[in-house]
């Protein structure tokens, strides 16, 4: 692996490659009307050098800037996972105490302070909502350690509830397949389009047909937008858009030769992946594209979303994957993940994981914390051609006409490759993958139509019915809808921490010191030089006042020194530490000044 | 077995064949997720796992964002006009136990009693020849008094006269001099006027019980400290302002500016602090205590600052200023937190925040009394649980990332009108000039020969006990 030269980083490289544009550091607010404009970053996060110095802290740590209201706690306030707080403020590195204010007044500190202990309170309070939940996750186990994997979907079907086995079924369509298919949001419903233009929506858990059409035009994918009311279809030349009646409302001719589509739903952004190598970001609650990425890779047919901070990653035939954000020009970050190209990528719920698989049979994940380093590889006897995350971390993988379904632990830890959790052979060659939200169900379009497999343990259990509720009736959808929209994240806020615009803006802080400081001519806040004060008859001769001027600032010069020494201490304990982990001491090293 | 005991029988079985599995799917019953009848309420279970609340800190900001419009958007604080006054309004009381009556005296020597909830005048008194001066209620309510151009100190009954009688005052005290200004103790029966020097007078006397100065000028106004009652401070036009006790024969203290002083107002929450209303534009906050730097200097007004008073929460003051504008300052902001103008309003003289901290009232030279909100987007009315729950949540957000430049931009944007807004122009560059010409006299002399003055520093010439 060979890594661009990068600051402070003590892992020696290896194999993979991760290369990430140096721009100049920018406010987020700058340029913000000309998005699309080269090196508009969307906040400092964007700039390699502020990621590289932020400790990247874990997802689920306490974060500083959080909202501490108790009233409407639409906002998650607290993991789940989360019972000891101590430890995990220190995992993340940066408490209120330690964030980076310069010289900040006494008032500002003690209203952080006051703001932390109410925001500890609060995430304690949610951390207890957890015992409300109700629903418990589903599992399937083996008759002492036997393997799961032998399990087949008949077993299950028999040994599950009516309710439950009614979800598995097969839809046989052999006529206009191979077929992709996408869940919305809610998991209540299934939109699938096949290969000869057969598009159908339905609610799948009634089985209740929405529309039924034919495009007469190859569907290259199929996508819910916000709601189950509208569908994006990406057909042979042009993206069109249709509502739940199969009725056409758009053609956008700008995205032609899509291949592949995503929804940013907090964004309401539709990504589309082309042939022409493009990567379009159209606004469909207001119809402007938004974003047109040149991706210099040629044909574009991998593509995936990021779901924790809204990042599409592209998969290419030189086999890396690259992370894009609408608004820069140029990638985020570029991961080497393959040797060949890249067939699939896909991200977990909670943006930790990625996995990915490629033309030399092999499926890799990796973590996209920081490091971008691969945790496990498995080499796949075919390779897999399709690959997805359910909301609980399972990740299935679609190689020929077999599925094979891995998990990990527990939520939050990667799947483990070594063993599949359950695996099932279909009627035809996998063209399409998706876990449904908030049920124990995989959704698999396929040559011979669509099938939808029982995978106990793979949906989350408890559901947010502010967020996305299964069972909400129009009026509630419609009240959401308007909700969504009135808080629609702006384009410009995707970068690879979505945590970042919370942060302390230390940069122009700084500046908006040093300007100040030269407008007025002094530093205002600088410390006075230490005046003796003039003492009781007798005791205030000149020599005893120069003593003691003389006295603090010896204590003032003793304490910079103390603090100085401590500094260098730290750090060559730091490199004491970098040479002991790193490579074997080479001859070469005498030359080293 | 150890699942027996946890899993619900139904929910999973092992099957009936060759291997003995244990399976659980997600079975949901829809039951427990739609409401029963039309007349319930909907279902929302909640789950706050972060997982499934992506974005939160993006998500947050827009809708602080957009609040912060909104806030905009429903800023209209103008509530009412009352007329009546034949001649400019030049002084005005609040009832201290009814917060619908408001008392205002003119410059005709006219007194009117005017009811805020139906906002019309419910009594009209001639009270002196002559400008009405000062204007005070007793603490209980039932009576107040009036000082006139015609040196004449008058107590009238709140209540009017029965029928058929004539309004007449209870009292008349008759002067030798000209009185400016009066206040009333806030828990016993004494009062205190100002004009050539302070009066402090029983109400039963019609002498003075004790009359204090300190040198020879106009006193302006004076003003009864409401928590350290037998405190008084009073300003006058030789530019100082003096603390006085009202238990010894001579005053504490006094603090000479650089411009006079108008008025002064005294912090209801904090006994020592007190905010002077200067002719400099600007406002002065004290703490009596150390009176050689002010703890605050409010600048924002260009013109004389003519009157102040606090909010009963202690935490903000409105100000009136001949520029034709009040504004609110927060007590530890320098700069104003809001700006009231119309078109129509002429130099403000007097102004009051009514009692229970919602309202303001402002008595200005064209004859007009004007009720506004004290918040600007505040919606007047009783609120249902869910409004107050989205107001609490706005407020928290708008705090949160108030300083954010967008947000900001958007919170601090004022319409001006177009005098005040050429004279802030004008005034910023007469100050820019000064600031570059104090920087260049110290960059080219000698270092530590030119002191640096602080801005509180600056306007204070001399304390004298």
């Amino acid at each position: 692996m060979e890594t661009a030269p990068k600051p402070g980083r003590d892992v020696p490289p290896k194999k993979d490659k991760l290369q990430t544009k140096r721009k100049k550091p920018r406010r987020y607010w700058e340029e913000e009307t000309v998005p699309t404009t080269d090196g508009a970053s969307p906040g400092p996060p964007c700039n390699k050098k502020n990621r590289e110095l932020r400790p990247q802290r874990p997802k689920n740590a306490h974060i500083l800037k959080k909202s501490r209201i108790s009233k409407q706690p639409q906002v998650p306030k607290k993991p789940r996972e989360w019972k000891n707080p101590e430890s995990q403020r220190s995992l993340s590195g940066a408490g209120l105490g330690s964030s980076p204010l310069p010289r900040s007044k006494a008032k500002t500190r003690s209203r952080l302070e006051v703001a932390e202990a109410e925001e500890e309170e609060t995430s304690i309070k949610a951390a207890r909502s957890e015992l409300l939940l109700a629903e418990e996750p589903g599992f399937l186990e083996g008759e002492d350690g036997e393997d799961t994997a032998k399990i087949c979907q008949a077993d299950i079907v028999e040994a599950v509830d009516i309710a439950s086995a009614a979800k598995h079924f097969d839809l046989n369509l052999r006529q206009f397949g191979p077929y992709r298919l996408n869940y919305s949001r809610t998991g209540r419903h299934l939109a699938f389009g096949g290969r000869r233009g057969h598009v159908a929506a339905l609610d799948w858990v009634t089985k209740k047909l929405m529309c039924e059409i034919n495009v007469m035009e190859a569907v290259r994918d199929i996508r819910f937008l916000h709601s189950e009311a509208l569908l994006a279809v990406a057909q042979n030349r042009w993206l069109h858009i249709y509502d739940n009646q199969g009725i056409e409302l758009h053609c956008i001719r700008r995205c032609d030769r899509v291949t592949r589509l995503e929804f940013l739903p907090f964004h309401f952004l539709l990504a589309t992946a082309s042939e022409t190598g493009f990567l379009t970001y159209l606004d469909v609650s207001v119809g402007k594209i938004v974003a047109a990425l040149n991706a210099r890779a040629g044909r574009l047919d991998v593509m995936s979303q990021n779901p924790y901070n809204a990042v599409i990653h592209l998969g290419h035939s030189n086999g890396t994957v690259s992370l894009w954000s609408p608004a820069m020009k140029e990638p985020l970050a570029k991961i080497l993940c393959h040797r060949g190209g890249v067939r699939a990528v896909a991200v977990d719920s909670t943006g930790t994981y990625m996995a990915t698989s490629g033309l030399d049979h092999q499926l890799k994940i990796f973590d996209l914390r920081g490091t971008y380093q691969p945790l496990s590889t498995r080499t796949l006897p075919h390779g897999a051609g399709h690959l997805a995350f359910s909301q609980r971390g399972l990740l299935v993988a679609g190689m020929g006409d077999v599925v094979n379904i891995w998990a990990g632990q527990g939520k939050g830890s990667p799947p483990s490759l070594e063993q599949p959790y359950l695996t099932h052979r279909l009627s035809g060659p996998v063209h399409g993958l998706q876990f449904c939200p908030f049920e124990d169900v995989l959704g698999v379009g396929h040559s011979g139509g669509v099938t939808s497999m029982l995978v106990p343990g793979a949906g989350e259990p408890n559901f947010d019915g502010l967020e996305s509720n299964p069972y909400r009736s129009r009026k509630q959808r419609q009240e959401w809808e308007v909700k969504a929209l009135l808080e629609k994240v702006p384009a410009e806020l995707i970068c690879l921490d979505p945590r970042a615009l919370a942060e302390v803006d230390v940069i122009s802080l700084e500046q908006g010191k040093k300007e100040r400081i030269e407008r007025l001519g002094y530093d205002p806040e600088a410390k006075a030089p230490f005046q003796p004060k003039p003492k009781q008859k007798g005791r205030s001769s000149t020599a005893s006042l120069v003593k003691r001027k003389r006295k603090v600032m010896d204590e003032e010069h003793r304490d910079k020194v103390r603090q100085s020494l401590q500094l260098q201490q730290q750090q060559q304990q730091k490199e004491a530490k970098a040479k002991s982990t790193g490579a074997r001491p080479s001859a070469l090293d005498r030359f080293v000044r | 077995r150890r699942w027996a005991e946890l899993v619900p029988e139904s929910s999973w079985s092992p099957a009936v064949g060759a291997s003995k599995m244990k399976v659980k799917m997600l079975s949901r019953n829809p039951d427990n997720y739609v409401r029963e009848t039309k007349l319930d309420l909907q279902r929302v279970p909640r789950n706050y796992d972060p997982t499934l609340h992506p974005f939160e800190v993006p998500r947050e900001y827009v809708r602080a964002l957009n609040a912060t419009k909104l806030e905009r958007v429903f800023a209209k604080p103008f509530l009412a006009s009352l007329d009546g006054h034949r001649d400019g309004v030049n002084c005005l009381a609040k009832h201290p136990k009814n917060l619908a009556t408001i008392l205002s005296g003119a410059c005709d020597g006219e007194v009117r009693i005017w009811n805020l909830t139906q906002r019309n005048c419910i009594r009209t008194i001639q009270a002196h020849e002559g400008f009405v001066r000062g204007i005070c209620t007793r603490f209980c309510g039932t009576s107040f008094f009036t000082v006139g151009d015609d040196k004449t100190v008058k107590q009238w009954k709140m209540d009017g006269p029965g029928y058929g009688e004539e309004e007449e005052p209870l009292h008349t005290i008759l002067g030798k001099t000209v009185y400016t200004g009066i206040d009333h103790h806030w828990k016993e029966a004494v009062f205190a006027t100002c004009g050539q020097q302070v009066d402090i007078w029983d109400e039963q006397r019609t002498n003075p019980i004790c009359s204090m100065t300190w040198g020879f000028d106009s006193i302006s106004s004076v003003k009864f400290n409401p928590v350290e009652t037998f405190l008084l401070g009073s300003c006058a036009s030789d530019r100082n302002i003096v603390l006085y006790d009202m238990r010894q024969a001579t005053p504490l203290k006094k603090v000479i500016l650089d411009m006079r002083t108008n008025t002064i107002c005294w912090n209801p929450m904090e006994a020592f602090i007190f905010t002077a209303a200067n002719e400099d534009y600007n406002l002065y906050t004290f703490d009596m205590r150390a009176l050689d730097t002010p703890v605050m200097v409010h600048m924002d007004h260009v013109s004389a600052v003519l009157d102040v008073d606090y909010s009963p929460t202690g935490k903000e003051f409105v100000s009136a200023s001949f520029d034709k504008s009040i504004r609110i300052f927060p007590v530890d902001k320098s700069r104003s937190r809001e700006v009231y103008h119309t078109k129509r309003m002429q130099h403000v003289i007097c102004v009051k925040w009514t009692s229970d901290s919602k309202y303001i009232m402002c008595g200005s030279d064209e004859m007009n009394i004007r009720l506004w909100k004290a918040n600007a987007s505040e919606k007047l009315g009783v609120l249902t649980s869910r409004e107050k729950a989205a107001k609490d949540y706005n407020q928290k957000l708008k705090e949160k990332f108030q300083h954010y430049p967008h947000i900001k931009r958007i919170a601090r944007h004022r319409h001006l009108p177009k005098s005040i807004y050429s004279q802030i122009q004008e005034q910023r560059i007469m100050k820019e000039a000064r600031r570059r010409k104090e920087v260049n006299r110290i960059k080219h002399s000698k270092p530590g020969s030119v002191p640096i003055v602080s801005e509180k520093k600056k306007h204070i010439v001399a304390v004298v006990k």
